[in-house]
């Protein structure tokens, strides 16, 4: 417990430094304020441009918890949005679109799952075939076409809507991370997925499905990227085939490294996944925001801070760079 | 010895926690083959890793043609004149054996280009004085494990190799390879090279070395020429007891109740390369004892059994029931479980806690939806705990953090709680201290009480005498033969591991 | 002829689907069976080719290199900035460039043999920094080049009917090929991929090789800007967009194996042409969309991973 704790410190420090950095910018930033009964500001938005990024940041917890990754999650989503707004222009109520999406989700998890689990493809090799015809998938569906979803839709509200004041994005994330938490803590799954992923033979010994095990990891992943095509569906009402979830799987990743989990497998923090889609989501926003000497900084310095980022968890989570480090220390000290 | 090649003088080498070599002195002659033998934690490899400068020792000299060395790193070492062939043979498989044998020394021209047709006729030569036939534009994945075997030692010894070290080189090999590989090392033997080998298996020993070393504990038993030392001596040097002393009667053990019911029945079972055709026979409250060398298939039959690895034919009834496709899962589910050897790889899950470890197997069993209420977990783990006495600050603690004795207590928990018909043991009290070893003999013989069946492998034949009502030996992967009663005498156990004389050579 | 097919078996079956394919087309589609024709398959997939040819390398290698697409973007833009606004003249500018590049690479891979690093993580965050930079090069994401003489007769050139950009295909896949065989580097190359830790043991410097490695694809990906560049007469911070993926699919079909230690890149070469051919085919047929090419790309894949992965069992067996 004191570990995850620790863990998490780093990244909590960072979102409240990037809060504080930007309420002092501007006070606006922590203002909250219900219109039309729906609780608005920017530390609200920020959670609900979040939302996409922590639905995928929390299965990719679990896929990384395994020992494996998720590539794909990106086209998973796009084909997820195309499979709801297809559903919708043919006619379907909004709750048989809602439906045939995450079917189609945890279709393409399962795929995944299968891969990796039955065939022995290395995760990265078995998603990265979804993500290459996953795009293709959807357009498919789409008939190569954006296809735009009638602004009375129901299936907007999932996107759009608010529920006591809440919108709509972010109560779907808290609770998918609810379901989670209560999913690791009230079965045996989470106990399982750190099993394999720690010691895939030790949990062979113990009589674990080691095979059913990664296929659930991805199922559950595929489900919760198909809710994220859905929000950004709704949000824009549209599906585009092409830019739905583009470069998301980096940012699902990047979340969970955030989150203290090690790209080794064999724990995982659903905690620490959702406050680091967080960070990045504060990071994006703040960079947005801030400008300097009346010059708008540009959005795409937020990709180089990823970057940077990116390489400075890995940095210090590598062995090397701890040997690196202790002389240095034991020479403070 | 006047021509000593290498002489090692007093190795000593600390691990944290463990002395692996302690003091030990060491000579290999030019033109000699060299067996050194020891069961686990003898310090064997830890005595090559240190000839072969992948690791340092604390104190000691060696000595290679009188001139004092100090090899750094394995690279170091080769060129130094000593090189080193794995088990796990360290070429590049998609690599054709002409670069096998020549990377890294390849012609070139003056640009840089490598010339393809003189490294052919190079590869050739060097093969060619080896005495091996093989087209060498092959790729070696193509090859045989023999093959490739010897193309290591091919390279190593084209390298300039005074000393070639040779690490379990057989143990994938059968009779004809192994006898080609033996040849080979005669032929290099010839040329004056110093040969160490490394085997578990006593019949090489004899077939192909000149002299044998004995290491047990981290210490120099003895260095013998191979033919003044008989086999039996052999054994009971390896293992630590004077042959009289182990003559002694055995203590207790109540008669064999063959009216109980079978628990476990193989018959023919077998596995190509691993393990030959056996028969066993298990019954409720006896513990049937495994002895035998390490690499004598002890650990292989546990894993069939238990179904680790696939079969390849024979049959095999659990419980009275025939199991078709065999695996840990429907093992378990049969009423069977198994304290791996290798506790680390196949045992414990490191960073799970010591509550979440003993658990698994259960949770395993019911499935992901009907997880333990955590009060009844708490429960079920503070009772084993307490009655193995498995000594951790608490339960929440990760095991990886545990002694090597309460690791072994917190797998043996999985199991019990489990209440098999059927435990298999391997090797539960390696590595472990006294106190927690005589904790799971008794153990083992409440359990017995209560009518479990149980196979109990261990490498200290002492102890399995000691445990078991009857034993099977196991001697080249294969049954050498079944003591009981009266018969079963540490003596008796050890002339079978040594077989019965006779050269009959080979694996 | 057993021995041939045994050992390339991976080879003849890319060149056998490029055969099917291109006659396929050949037969049905009205226009596509000329020389013409036949060249300009070369000149459309020249940046992917350029980038695939680097990514043979990585990928023999044991490694991956998801930041190709963005470096081509990257050295699109910062070649039109050196030509066109800075007005550097051409052979100053391109060879920045291209030792910009390898530069990047080698930067990289040095990070992922220095710190154990993922390759794929680390050529992420490559990613990243490298469509980033492309992006903040120009606030219009894009950079004209009109009337730039010297690159507008670049883009003129030919030799029987092969475009500049074929013949730099062309050049770097005899150039590869003759590296990957007839050099230590490149047949260490190999032995990295085939077992690293043996690779080490025999004494080839592992640590160099990668960063070569590396820098040989961060090079062929600035190569590849530079024949956009030629095509387009501009700078595109948003060109080849997960190109990355098309790459690595190439290398792929083109008999490469995605582990390692085995492959050539005269297969992706093959590869390359794969695509380019099934690219090709929806311009002809009004009622077959483009889409499907990406359908068709993936499943090439799977078949090509799954053989790979089959014929690995078989030799485990």
């Amino acid at each position: 417990m004191r570990d995850v704790a620790r863990n998490l410190l780093w990244p909590f420090a960072a979102v409240a430094i990037l809060m504080a950095f930007n309420a002092l910018r501007d006070p606006a930033f922590l203002h909250l304020r219900l219109v039309d009964g729906r609780l608005t500001g920017a530390m609200i938005d920020v959670l609900n441009q979040g939302a996409p990024v922590m639905l995928l940041a929390l299965g990719m917890s679990l896929v990384i918890g395994t020992g494996g990754i998720d590539l794909s999650v990106g086209a998973i989503m796009a084909v997820a949005g195309a499979a709801a707004a297809a559903m919708l222009h043919s006619g379907a109520s909004s709750a048989s679109a809602v439906g045939a999406a995450l079917a189609v989700g945890a279709a393409a998890g399962l795929w995944n799952g299968s891969l990796v689990a039955l065939l022995g493809i290395p995760p990265i090799v078995a998603t990265l075939i979804f993500m290459v015809a996953g795009r293709g998938v959807a357009q498919l569906i789409t008939d190569g076409e954006i296809i735009t979803i009638a602004p009375d839709a129901a299936i907007l509200a999932i996107g759009r809507g608010s529920l006591f004041g809440v919108p709509l994005p972010v109560l779907t994330a808290l609770s998918a991370a609810g379901a989670l938490a209560a999913l690791a803590r009230l079965t045996s799954l989470g106990l399982f997925i750190e099993g394999v992923g720690g010691n895939e033979e030790a949990s062979r010994y113990a009589g674990l499905s080691v095979r059913s095990i990664r296929i659930a990891a991805y199922s559950i992943m595929g489900l919760l990227a198909a809710l994220a095509g859905l929000i950004d569906a709704a949000d824009i009402a549209a599906a585009d085939a092409n830019n739905c979830g583009l470069y998301l799987e980096l940012d699902a990743i990047l979340a969970v490294v955030i989150g203290g989990t090690a790209l080794t497998g064999g724990r995982f923090s659903i905690a620490g996944s959702l406050l680091g889609a967080v960070l990045i989501q504060t990071l994006s926003t703040t960079i947005l925001r801030a400008d300097f000497g009346g010059r708008s900084v540009p959005v795409e310095l937020n990709l180089i801070i990823k970057a940077a980022v990116v390489l400075a968890l890995c940095l210090v989570q590598s062995g090397e760079w701890r040997r690196l480090c202790r002389p240095i220390r034991s020479a403070a000290a | 010895m006047a021509d000593a090649l290498v002489e090692m003088r007093g190795i000593v080498k600390t691990y944290p926690g463990v002395v692996a070599l302690d003091g030990v002195d060491f000579t290999l002659g030019a033109g000699e083959i060299h067996a050194l033998v020891g069961e686990n934690g003898a310090g064997k490899s830890t005595l090559i890793r240190i000839l072969t400068g992948a690791e340092q020792p604390d104190r000691g000299r060696i000595r290679l043609s009188g001139r004092e060395i100090r090899p750094r790193r394995p690279a170091e070492a080769q060129r130094l004149g000593v090189a080193a062939v794995y088990q796990e043979i360290n070429l590049a498989p998609d690599l054709s054996i002409a670069e096998n044998l020549l990377l890294g020394r390849e012609p070139r021209a003056p640009l840089g280009w490598i010339r393809w047709g003189e490294m052919r006729r190079r590869a050739r030569r060097i093969l060619g004085d080896m005495g091996l036939e093989a087209e060498v534009a092959t790729p070696l994945r193509h090859c045989s494990i023999a093959v490739r075997q010897m193309i290591a030692v091919a390279r190593a010894v084209d390298q300039k190799a005074k000393v070639l070290v040779l690490d379990e080189p057989t143990s994938s090999l059968d009779a004809a390879e192994t006898s080609r590989l033996f040849d080979l090392m005669r032929r290099l033997r010839g040329l004056g090279l110093g040969i160490l080998f490394i085997t578990h298996f006593l019949e090489q020993v004899y077939a192909v070395s000149d002299r044998i070393t004995i290491l047990r504990g981290g210490r120099r038993v003895g260095s013998h020429a191979a033919r003044d030392l008989s086999r039996l001596a052999l054994v009971s040097a390896m293992l630590g007891k004077a042959a009289p002393e182990a003559a002694a009667a055995r203590p207790r053990t109540r008669p064999v109740d063959s009216g109980a019911p079978a628990r476990l029945v193989a018959r023919r079972v077998f596995r190509r390369r691993v393990v030959q055709p056996f028969d066993l026979t298990l019954r409720s409250g006896e513990v049937l004892g495994f002895a035998g060398l390490l690499g004598s298939g002890r650990t292989e039959i546990a894993r069939l059994l238990f179904g680790v690895d696939a079969r390849d034919g024979g049959t095999l009834s659990v419980n009275g029931k025939t199991v078709q496709h065999h695996s840990p899962r429907r093992a378990i589910r049969c009423g069977m479980a198994l304290a791996p050897e290798d506790r680390r790889a196949a045992g414990l899950v490191p960073h799970l806690s010591v509550r979440d470890n003993i658990l698994l197997a259960l949770h395993a069993s019911r499935g992901w939806l009907r997880r333990l209420p955590r009060r009844r977990q708490h429960a079920l783990a503070e009772r084993f705990v307490r009655s193995l006495s498995i000594a951790t600050p608490d339960l929440s603690r990760p095991v990886a953090q545990l002694s090597g004795g309460n690791q072994q207590k917190v797998i043996l928990a999985r199991w019990l709680l489990m209440e098999p018909t059927i435990l298999l043991l391997d090797e539960p009290t390696r590595g472990i201290d006294i106190g927690a070893k005589d904790q799971i003999e008794s153990l083992v013989g409440d359990l017995r009480a209560r009518g479990m069946a149980i196979i109990f492998i261990s490498g200290e034949l002492e102890e399995v005498a000691r445990v078991s009502d009857r034993v099977l030996v196991l001697r080249d992967r294969s049954v050498a033969g079944e003591l009981a009663g009266a018969d079963l005498r540490l003596s008796s156990i050890m002339e079978r591991i040594a077989g019965s004389g006779g050269g009959d050579g080979g694996a | 002829m057993r021995v041939v097919l045994s050992r390339h078996w991976p080879l003849l079956a890319t060149a056998a689907v490029f055969l099917v394919l291109y006659s396929g087309a050949a037969a049905t589609l009205a226009g596509f069976f000329s020389w013409f024709q036949f060249t300009r398959l070369f000149a459309d997939s020249a940046t992917l080719g350029l980038a695939a040819v680097g990514m043979t390398f990585v990928i023999l290698s044991g490694g991956i290199d998801l930041s190709v697409g963005a470096v081509i973007a990257c050295s699109s833009m910062l070649l039109a900035l050196l030509a066109g606004e800075s007005g550097w003249p051409l052979w100053l500018a391109a060879p920045t460039v291209l030792a910009a590049g390898g530069a990047f690479g080698a930067g990289m891979g040095g990070l992922i043999h220095a710190f154990r690093l993922p390759p794929f993580l680390v050529t992420l965050a490559g990613m990243f920094l490298a469509r980033g930079t492309a992006l903040l090069l120009s606030p219009d994401k894009r950079i004209e080049l009109g009337s730039h003489e010297a690159i507008r007769s670049l883009s003129m050139l030919h030799a029987a009917d092969f475009t500049l950009p074929a013949l730099a295909l062309l050049g770097a896949v005899a150039l590869a090929a003759a590296v990957l065989r007839w050099t230590r580097f490149g047949r260490t190359v190999y032995a990295i991929g085939s077992d690293e830790s043996a690779a080490r043991l025999m004494g080839l410097s592992v640590g160099a090789t990668r960063l070569g490695v590396y820098a040989i694809s961060g090079l062929c990906a600035a190569a590849g800007g530079i024949i956009h560049v030629i095509g387009t007469q501009a700078g595109d911070a948003s060109v080849a967009f997960l190109l990355e993926l098309d790459a690595i699919a190439a290398v792929v079909i083109g008999g490469t194996v995605l582990a390692g230690g085995r492959g050539s890149v005269v297969g992706t070469l093959l590869g390359v042409l794969i695509l380019a051919i099934i690219t090709t085919i929806p311009g002809y047929l009004s009622d077959l969309n483009s889409w499907w090419t990406r359908l068709i790309i993936g499943a090439l894949l799977l078949l090509f991973v799954a053989l790979q992965r089959l014929s690995q069992r078989w030799h485990e067996q």
